[in-house]
Parts: C-alpha cells; sequence; structure tokens
C-alpha cells in the first residue's frame, strides 16, 4: 500500500458508528448554544459572573481537566490495543474508569462546598449557568463512564476481537467528546475574565 | 397480515377517521366564528367548538395510536394479541365514553356538566385541553391501563424488537404523564406547571417516542432495510427528542412566575427541538433511498416521508420561530403559537397516524399489496390538498400573528391596539384561512373517498437484493 492510498483511506474512515457522530453533533450543539450564552451573559454583566468566579475551586477544575485528559489517553491506547491484538485493553479501559472517577468526586465535593455556603441554580446567572453547566457535563461523564464499564466488560467477555472495531470505536469518540466539552468548559468558567 | 388479532386495530382507525371529520367540520365552524362572530351563537358559542375542536383532535389521536400498536406490536413480537376481546371491549367504552363527552359539551352548559358529572368531588376540569370531565379523565386512565395490560402481554410472550420497546415505553410514559391531569393545585404557577406536564411532555416528549416507533415500522416494511440501520437511527432519534424536550418545556414556563434561569434553559434546549425532528426527516429519505424492494403501496410511502417533513417544519421550524424568549416575550398567545400548533400536530401526529393507515388498512382488508392504483392516486389528492391547505393554513396564520405583535404588541403602552381592535385589523388573513380550511375539507373528502374503491395494486414488485425476514 502506498502512502497515497494509505492516506486515502484514512480519510475515508470514520472512526465509530455514524449514529454515534450525529449524536456527538447533537450534543455539541446543545453545549456549543450553552457556551455561546454563557459568553453573551458574561457581556452583559461582567461583575457578576467575575465575583462567581472567584467562589469557584480552580484547582479542583484543573485536577478534574488532568483526570479526564488521563482517561482520554487511557481510552485511546486501549482503541489501539485492541485494533493492534495487543494485550492491556481491558486493563486501560477500567484504569480510565478509576482515573475518572478523580473527576466525579471532586465535582461532587465542589457542588456540596458551594452548596453549604448557599449556592445554587437561582443564585444569579453566573451560578446558574455554573450549575447547570457543569452538571449537565457531569451526567454526560457518568453516561460515559457506563459505556466505558461496558466496553471493559465486553473486552472481558471476548465480544471484542480486533476485527471489529465499532462498538469500541463508537465508546471511545462518545468520551472524547466528554472530554472535549471540558476543555472548553474548564477555561470558559472557572479561568477566562 | 400475519397474525389475525391485528385486525383489532381496523374499528379503531375506522372510529379515528370519523373523529377526524368532525375534528375539521368543527375546525371550520371556528374559522367562521373568527370572522363572523356570531355565527351559530348562542347554539355553538366559540369556547364550546374549540374544546370540541382540540378534544376530537387528542381523542382521535389516542384512538390512532392504539389503532397503530394493536396493529404492529403483535406482528413485531412474532404472536397473537394477549387479547383481542379485551381489545374490543376497550374500544367500545372508549368510543362511548368519548362521544358522551363530546355531547355532553354540545347539549349542555360547560358548569352543567361540572355538575352532573360530580367534578366537585374531585376537580380537574376547566382547564385548556383537559375540559374533560373527571369521570371521563378516570375512564381515559383505564382505557389506558387496560390497553397497556394487553399490550404488555403481548410483549413479553413474544420477540422484542426495538420497534416495539420504544413505542410501548412512549405509551407508558403517556398513560404516567397522563396522571398529572388529575392533580389541579390552586397555586396558579403550579397549576400551570403540571398542565404543562401533561400537555408539553405528551406532545414534545413521549408522543415523538410513538411517531418515531412507528415511522421505523412503516419503513421497515416498505423499503426493507435492515432492521439493525433502522434501530440505530430510531435510538438517536428518541435520545436526542428527550433531551430537548423534557428541558424544553421550560420554553412553557417563561412568563408563568417560576425563577429567571427557565428564560436560558428553556429557550437553549427547546433551540434545539428541531434536531429530533430533522433527523426524522434524513432518517425517513435515506431508508427510501436505500430502499431493498419497491413497495406497490406508494401512497403509505408518500405519507411517510410527509410526516417527516412536515413535522419537521411545524414543530421544528414553527416551533423555532416563537421558541426564545426575547421573542417569545412579544409572541406568546398570538396567533404565531396558532400557526405553530395547527402544523406541528397535522405534521408530526396526525400525518403518522394516516402514514399507518395507509400502511396497514389495505392489509386488513384483504390487499397485502396495497390499494388499485385508481384509489392510491386519490389517497395521494387527499395527501396534496391537506398538505397543502395546512401549508396555507398555516402562512396566513402567521400572517395574522406577525401584523397581530405589531398593532397589538411592539407598541409602548398607550399606543397599542386592542385586542379586539387589532382582531379587527387581521380580519382578512382569517378570511383566507378559512378558505384554506375549505380546501382541507374538500382534501379530507377526497381521501375519504379513497376507501371506497375497489381493487388491489398488482403484486408485481422490484426487489433488490436478498429479501429480509420483515419485508
Amino acid at each position: 500500500m502506498t502512502m497515497t492510498d494509505l492516506t486515502a483511506t484514512k480519510a475515508r474512515h470514520l472512526p465509530g458508528d455514524l449514529a454515534v457522530w450525529m449524536f456527538i453533533f447533537a450534543e455539541l450543539a446543545v453545549f456549543g448554544i450553552l457556551f455561546i450564552g454563557f459568553t453573551v451573559a458574561r457581556s452583559l454583566d461582567p461583575a457578576t459572573f467575575h465575583a462567581g468566579r472567584e467562589v469557584l475551586h480552580p484547582w479542583i477544575g484543573l485536577l478534574n481537566t488532568v483526570a479526564l485528559i488521563t482517561a482520554s489517553y487511557l481510552v485511546a491506547t486501549a482503541v489501539h490495543r485492541l485494533r493492534h491484538g495487543e494485550q492491556g485493553t481491558q486493563l486501560r479501559l477500567w484504569m480510565a474508569i478509576a482515573v475518572s472517577t478523580v473527576y466525579t468526586v471532586g465535582k461532587l465535593w465542589e457542588y456540596a462546598d458551594l452548596y453549604g455556603q448557599g449556592y445554587n441554580l437561582g443564585t444569579d446567572t453566573f451560578f446558574m449557568f455554573y450549575f447547570f453547566l457543569t452538571f449537565f457535563h457531569f451526567m454526560h461523564v457518568l453516561l460515559g463512564q457506563i459505556i466505558l464499564i461496558v466496553l471493559a466488560v465486553k473486552v472481558g467477555n471476548g465480544d471484542y476481537d480486533g476485527t471489529d472495531m465499532n462498538g469500541m470505536e463508537s465508546g471511545a469518540s462518545y468520551w472524547h467528546m466528554v472530554d472535549l466539552v471540558w476543555l472548553v468548559l474548564f477555561p470558559m468558567v472557572y479561568v477566562l475574565t | 397480515m400475519k397474525y389475525e388479532s391485528q385486525r383489532v386495530a381496523m374499528p379503531y382507525f375506522i372510529f379515528a377517521l370519523i373523529l377526524f371529520a368532525g375534528q375539521i367540520v368543527f375546525g371550520l365552524v371556528l374559522g367562521l366564528q373568527y370572522v363572523v362572530g356570531d355565527f351559530l351563537f348562542p347554539e355553538i358559542p366559540f369556547n364550546v367548538a374549540r374544546m370540541v375542536h382540540t378534544n376530537l383532535l387528542i381523542v382521535w389521536l389516542l384512538f390512532g395510536f392504539m389503532g397503530a400498536t394493536y396493529y404492529l406490536v403483535p406482528e413485531e413480537a412474532q404472536t397473537e394479541l394477549y387479547s383481542p376481546l379485551l381489545a374490543w371491549i376497550l374500544f367500545w367504552v372508549f368510543a362511548a365514553a368519548g362521544t358522551l363527552t363530546i355531547l355532553g359539551y354540545l347539549f349542555v352548559d360547560y358548569a352543567t356538566l361540572a355538575d352532573v358529572t360530580m367534578n366537585k368531588l374531585l376537580p380537574t376540569m376547566g382547564r385548556e385541553f383537559l375540559e374533560q370531565p373527571t369521570i371521563t379523565k378516570i375512564g381515559i386512565a383505564l382505557v389506558v391501563v387496560g390497553f397497556l395490560v394487553n399490550i404488555l402481554m403481548t410483549a413479553l410472550k413474544g420477540r422484542k424488537t426495538v420497534v416495539n420497546i420504544v413505542l410501548i415505553t412512549g405509551l407508558v410514559g403517556l398513560a404516567v404523564l397522563w396522571l398529572f391531569s388529575f392533580y389541579n393545585p390552586g397555586n396558579l404557577t403550579l397549576d400551570k406547571y403540571f398542565w404543562w406536564f401533561v400537555v408539553h411532555l405528551w406532545v414534545e416528549g413521549v408522543w415523538e417516542l410513538i411517531m418515531g416507533a412507528i415511522l421505523a415500522y412503516v419503513l421497515i416494511k416498505i423499503t426493507g432495510v435492515d432492521r439493525e440501520v433502522i434501530e440505530k437511527w430510531l435510538y438517536v432519534i428518541i435520545a436526542m427528542a428527550l433531551i430537548t424536550g423534557i428541558i424544553g418545556t421550560g420554553h412553557h414556563f417563561f412568563w408563568i412566575g417560576p425563577p429567571e434561569y427557565w428564560l436560558w434553559l428553556g429557550s437553549v434546549f427547546s433551540a434545539l427541538e428541531p434536531l429530533p425532528f430533522f433527523m426524522m426527516v434524513l432518517f425517513a429519505f435515506n431508508m427510501i433511498n436505500r430502499r431493498r424492494r419497491n413497495h406497490p403501496n406508494k401512497a403509505a410511502m408518500l405519507w411517510a416521508m410527509g410526516t417527516a417533513v412536515m413535522a419537521f417544519l411545524g414543530a421544528g421550524v414553527w416551533g423555532f420561530l416563537h421558541t426564545l424568549a426575547p421573542v417569545n416575550y412579544y409572541t406568546h398567545g398570538s396567533q404565531i403559537t396558532a400557526a405553530h400548533g395547527h402544523m406541528a400536530f397535522y405534521g408530526a401526529y396526525v400525518m403518522i397516524v394516516l402514514t399507518i393507515i395507509s400502511y396497514a388498512m389495505p392489509i386488513m382488508r384483504g390487499r397485502p399489496y396495497g390499494n388499485s392504483n385508481t384509489a392510491q392516486i386519490l389517497e395521494m389528492w387527499g395527501f396534496w390538498l391537506m398538505t397543502i391547505s395546512m401549508v396555507f393554513i398555516t402562512l396566513f396564520l402567521t400572517g395574522a400573528g406577525i401584523l397581530q405583535i405589531w398593532l397589538q404588541r411592539i407598541p409602548e403602552s398607550g399606543e397599542a391596539l386592542s385586542f379586539m381592535a387589532t382582531q379587527d385589523n387581521i380580519a382578512l388573513f382569517y378570511w383566507m384561512r378559512f378558505v384554506a380550511g375549505c380546501f382541507f375539507l374538500a382534501g379530507l373528502i377526497v381521501y375519504f373517498g379513497s376507501f371506497f374503491i375497489k381493487g388491489q395494486a398488482s403484486p408485481a414488485e422490484e426487489v433488490r437484493g436478498p429479501a429480509t425476514e420483515d419485508a
């Protein structure tokens, strides 16, 4: 196979199922509109957003970012290993699930802390966006973890042998979408002024 | 027809179509009353005609959904219906209760109806679309429970398919949400919440599951495309419908008194509600393009494509038009809402019921290849007449709505026209809407006429590729 052939094959290949990609684009559209809404609302009332951001815990946010990126790395290598028939796919998936749990625990801790201080969805526009956006994302992480568990179990049962990558790639693509959304969400909500 | 008990769908479809005709007649009465205010007064005042028009719609669509379910669940599950007798009994109970309720609306004034039906024991009457006397509401609940038992028992003993699972999930949701119609809190904001939990979560939630499942079933049958492909689409569509539709309920909460964040949540999520409908368009056309057989029932295929497109336009585009809070601030409760309501109900729910009727009725009447060419051509004439009329009804109401907002809502107080003065100014649109309504009735008559033409289509059909077990 020449290099041109290889590029052509790669360009045509969509990792995972088309249906998952439609779902991913729809999800990105929801988050995209919420992000635009956040930006517009912030430009209308910068003071409230600045004050709200001060109360958040950017270190927890950073820790969560590292956890999600690490999990994504593990998922990507798991896919690679399955495709090439190497050992360790299942282990990497379980490790990804374990690492991403750092995110869920961190997020729950921050919710508890803020809620304890009296902040909630109705406090002001900033906290409406903070709680809604991050919780909506949190639910996606939970769904992503469930998908990873299903993949890990299926790999363990020998349902995937690396010839048909559709299920594995679909699940991994969804997980990367969840990760990607956080990479926009974290700087936007926690960092940028 | 693979199972004899599927035939019980027939009375449901026929009664649904009779009520549909009643709905259109009352629609025309209303259309005329918009411009000739005392037409049929005091015999049938506007509020009564409106109640009959909307209640008939809801009830006939329920009959249609039940008929569709009785037809497709046994075939999907590959087993006879658990109890055809129960289906027949429930048909007569529901038909009698529905007819009595409509007659009650027409011949007794509403307050007396409330008295006679002992509404005061459990007051649930008086809310738009949920005007039914409490005993009728209880009756509907009991009929639906019996229906669900029958369907669940059928589905559980047979093959489990995604179409059946999605359809039954939608129907269970329909039944559960109906229970909110029995809760009538004194606080007006709370009252509106619970009212929308029925009205919105039906039409922009669980009914979309029912629609998706019926569409998927008909597409499996007429295109011969692999079930796995269709099921995958169905999953994505219903996931999107629920993600956007549930929080999208917030677009009804803007002005009823809840916290401000609903302005954002309602706007963002309902702005995405067109997506599942757009996917249904892609779904229907994609499957038909990839068809492995040319089913001789062309009319059913036309309805299937039509319902996807019209649902997207009516529910999706016309919904989006006024769903963002800053726009809705001016448009809520105007003729824009009426325009959206008409095209959305017609496109999504009237047409999906007519799609399954178009597919299933010929089979139940002993014409497995569909009706004769002449009958199909007449049916397609009915399709185009009704659909184009509905497009015009929607456009004229949209015109009326824009002018209404311009005169009544946009000007600062003092300069704005009153409600009734505005109505006089937009009468021309109402006249045009009435004319379009008459064409709709003509289309309906043509459509009914197609049922009385004898003969069936020729069995010759081109099959592309190997036949599937569903074809």
